[in-house]
């Protein structure tokens, strides 16, 4: 594998760090008296939002609809979440020092299923709490759940709320492109190195 | 009739005195016998425009206008004239609790005890490099002397100093151009013992012997505002009203007027109007402050209040000041003199360039400017007549530079506008003029409705005026708006400067008596304003930050209920063991941290006012249960969905009742505490 393309390999492994220095997902809500909005940041490692205490507003929100209240602590993917993404770093990094083939295609393959396994457990999380609400809440409506878009946007009574990948989603979606490239591209070295 | 009264206003400034009064009789038959026809008359074809903000849209400018009487400060946008806030400074205010909850009682304290009310004339805008800065506000209390300051990052009064030696404080509170002092002169002269220190005691029929005035300096801190008063320079026994700093070349000086310089002790309004000049004082601030630092300053006691907020625990402390220094004028050559002014003067303003000092005698026929210039070769020559005191007098004429000839009667106050024109308030013939400093000719007039006494234009008093707009401050109102029985309130008056013609715009209602007002454009302070208090930040010893804390404690017959509010309740919302006669004390934490979400607390019967408590504070309100029952307690400030729901109760048991403290919140389950904030 030529140097460029080890080079290329631990720049795809380096861009999960993107996913230290941003969301990985935001979730916008907006009504009529939120003129400026309230963002719930979603980080590989943590909750944040547009203000600090955005956790507590959204809650105090959710509570009128009996909804359980979003706490960092509920979330075990916060806390261990951090080792995989380092674990696909290191392991990336060497595989592109290493400059195998065969494992930069196990390394991006793994990389998708953890990527896959991330969005679903994300939407498990968004069905839980739209919909695992407390009989006694004051503000019932018959039928209604209120579980957030996972892309795109969604009314939920006053809020219309906005769902996108983030920067740090980014560092996800550059580690399968780079890394997917660098597995293709080399098939073509090697075969022009075979050739000559 | 409207077009004949208009050519007699255009004719009276060629004809002067007479034909003015003529004039005013014309001008109100007029609006006596057809309401309304006054309304129109000389209102621009596109005021509507130049006034409208849109829906959503904000001001260009934030104006304060004083409340006098009501000891408040109103906040109005411009140019729409829409009330935007009123800032409670020397007055209770039950709306939101201030000087009726514990944290602000503090404020209001003086020598003389809790003083709940006050008359706020005068609001300065504290400056940097001479121009207005958007830090904080500062205003006086003319009748038990104080002066306040606003922080206008929270619009709150963040500080109170009593002025020892004074009495009305109305010469107040003027700030230099870096602040380095703040000044505050007495409107009302009293025998000061300088011995024991404070008021003495004299026979009224000793004015002339034993009355003296004192004019303050207060020092601000650079860094938070802070006031201290550093010393007094005690000045003979008249009256003093307004002052203002010098800019420029004159930055050095405060001019200060002076009336009653006949110094008489009863029926002043005819005593204190014989002399054909009274006297315009004007005083070397750095020179004072260096006599200060260089010693000649006394020493003297004194008892006086000093109150101010703790930023963390969002609470008043009151100290007591024992000494005051001062100097006297006589000891300080070249500190102190005083210029011949025509006649019981009032506004003494300076126009942007510093050169000129206009006076606003208002018993008298012309309008002096006098020039700093000039006064300073008087000082060099020595060009006196005489002293009072130890205090040399000028001249006249070795300090004027001219007079505006005939400008109209009752010349009350003036500011400028960025081009060389003052503008000047007649109180008696009830018009605004405008005039050239330059060449002193009257440019134009505009009558205003009815009785203007003070007008400001942003700025108008700094050295780069925002000659965009005035607004003109009247003194009576009668049938300018919907009549609502004996009580108007005042009515202020929107005028456009910006071109050769002055151009009415707008009529809008004011609170109370505004006696000043500053402007300031909306960008040096909007972007500062604070949304709300940080949690994390609130050092107050009865806060709670989470439900869990929450705790009801006896201690002997004062009962602490220390609880929070977050929406839509109270933690705890059922409160037993409570007697008659206890001492309650409910200090209540606002959890919230968002903007705009205050929780108030009020409970039924108590001899008090409501508290609001914003997000983040802490507030807490004495309450002292006189009868056995059960009292409901309720947010008092529409916060959510479930507002009305936000709701408690206390049980009130009779005196020795064995009805043990008990306190909770909701009751099948444990509600899960309110996390305080996150991260």
């Amino acid at each position: 594998m030529s140097v460029y393309l080890r080079v290329v390999m631990i720049v795809a492994a380096l861009s999960l760090g993107l996913l230290f220095l941003f969301p990985m997902w935001k979730i916008y809500l907006q009504a009529p008296q939120y003129p400026e909005g309230l963002e719930l940041h979603i980080w590989v490692n943590k909750l944040g939002g547009s203000s600090e205490s955005v956790l507590q507003n959204f809650n105090i929100l959710n509570h009128y609809i009996g909804m359980e209240k979003i706490h960092p602590d509920s979330f075990a993917e916060l806390k261990y979440m951090p080792y995989i993404v380092i674990a696909f770093m290191v392991t990336g990094v060497l595989v592109g020092l290493l400059g195998n083939r065969k494992w930069v295609l196990v390394w991006v393959l793994l990389l998708a299923v953890a990527g896959a396994v991330g969005i679903l457990d994300f939407y498990l999380w968004l069905v839980k709490f739209g919909t695992n609400l407390d009989p006694t809440a004051p503000i019932k409506v018959p039928g209604m759940t209120y579980i957030p878009p996972l892309f795109g946007s969604k009314q939920l009574l006053n809020f219309h709320a906005l769902s996108l990948p983030s920067w740090g989603a980014l560092g996800i979606f550059l580690g399968l492109v780079l890394g997917g490239l660098v597995y293709i591209l080399s098939k073509k070295s090697m075969k022009t190195q075979l050739a000559s | 009739m409207r077009a004949l009264a208009n050519k007699l206003t255009n004719l009276r400034s060629g004809f002067g005195l007479p034909l003015a009064l003529l004039t005013g009789v014309v001008l109100q038959s007029c609006g006596g016998d057809k309401a309304g026809s006054s309304q129109a008359s000389g209102v621009a074809e596109d005021a509507a425009a130049a006034v409208y903000v849109p829906p959503g849209q904000h001001d260009e400018l934030y104006s304060f206008l004083s409340g006098g009487f009501n000891g408040q400060v109103s906040v109005y946008g411009i140019p729409s004239g829409r009330l935007l806030k009123v800032i409670p400074v020397f007055t209770q205010q039950a709306e939101n609790g201030y000087g009726y909850n514990e944290e602000t009682k503090p404020m209001l304290m003086t020598s003389h005890g809790f003083v709940p009310w006050d008359d706020l004339h005068h609001p300065k805008l504290s400056r940097t490099d001479g121009m207005a800065d958007g830090r904080w506000l500062f205003a006086n209390g003319n009748n038990t002397p104080r002066v306040a300051r606003v922080d206008l990052k929270t619009f709150e009064t963040v500080e109170i100093m009593e002025i020892p030696n004074s009495a009305g404080n109305h010469c107040s509170p003027y700030p230099t151009n870096n602040n380095e002092y703040i000044l505050a002169g007495t409107r009302f002269s009293v025998p000061i013992d300088m011995e024991k220190g404070g008021m003495g005691d004299a026979s009224l029929d000793e004015y002339e012997e034993k009355f003296r005035g004192s004019i303050s300096f207060i020092k601000v801190d650079k860094d938070n505002g802070d006031m201290e008063l550093d010393f007094q320079v005690l000045v003979p026994g008249f009256d003093y009203d307004l002052a203002n700093g010098g800019k420029g070349p004159s930055e050095d000086w405060v001019f200060f007027t002076t009336y009653n310089t006949e110094r008489a002790g009863t029926l002043k309004e005819l005593g204190a109007s014989q002399n054909d000049k009274d006297y315009l004082a004007a005083i070397n601030w750095k020179l004072a402050a260096k006599y200060a630092a260089e010693g000649k300053a006394h020493e003297m006691p004194a008892n006086y209040y000093h109150n101010k907020l703790d930023h963390g625990t969002h609470t008043a402390k009151s100290t007591i000041k024992k000494t005051v220094r001062y100097l006297l004028p006589e000891e300080c050559p070249g500190m102190m003199y005083l210029i011949p002014a025509p006649k019981s003067p009032h506004g003494i303003d300076v126009d942007p360039t510093g050169e000129y000092m206009v006076v606003n005698g208002k018993l008298a026929s012309s309008l002096p400017v006098f020039s700093f210039s000039k006064m300073q070769k008087a000082i060099e020559n020595k060009d006196f007549d005489g002293e009072v005191n130890g205090i040399p007098v000028f001249k006249y004429e070795s300090v004027l530079y001219g007079e505006v000839k005939e400008p109209g009667l009752g010349p009350l106050h003036t500011e400028f506008d960025n081009k060389g024109n003052g503008y000047s308030t007649m109180f008696v013939s009830s018009e605004v003029v405008k005039w050239n400093v330059k060449d002193l000719k009257v440019l134009d007039r505009m009558p205003v409705y009815y009785s203007p006494g003070h007008l400001m234009i942003p700025g108008g008093d700094t050295k780069d005026p925002y000659g965009k707009y005035m607004v003109v401050m009247n003194k009576i109102t009668k049938d300018r708006y919907l009549p609502t029985g004996p009580e108007l309130l005042h009515s202020a008056q929107l005028i456009d400067i910006s071109g050769d013609k002055m151009r009415m715009l707008l009529d809008f209602p004011t609170l109370a008596e505004p006696h000043y007002a500053q402007a300031i454009v909306a960008d040096k302070v909007a972007p500062n304003s604070v949304k709300f208090y940080k949690l994390d930040e609130n050092t107050h010893p009865e806060a709670v930050k989470s439900e869990k804390d929450v705790k009801v404690t006896r201690q002997g017959r004062t009962v602490k209920v220390n609880m929070t509010s977050i929406r839509s309740h109270f933690a705890p919302d059922n409160i037993e063991g409570i007697q008659v006669g206890d001492t309650v004390i409910f200090h209540v934490t606002n959890l919230e941290q968002d903007w705009d979400v205050p929780h108030g607390f009020a409970v039924m019967g108590a001899n008090n006012a409501e508290t609001l408590i914003m997000p983040g504070a802490t507030q807490s309100l004495r309450w002292v249960p006189k009868q056995a029952g059960v009292y409901p307690f309720y947010c008092t400030d529409f916060c959510s969905a479930l507002h009305q729901e936000m709701q408690g109760y206390v049980r009130v048991s009779p005196r020795g009742s064995n009805v043990p403290i008990k306190f909770s919140t909701g009751k099948p389950k444990p509600v899960p505490p309110a996390q305080a904030s996150v991260n």
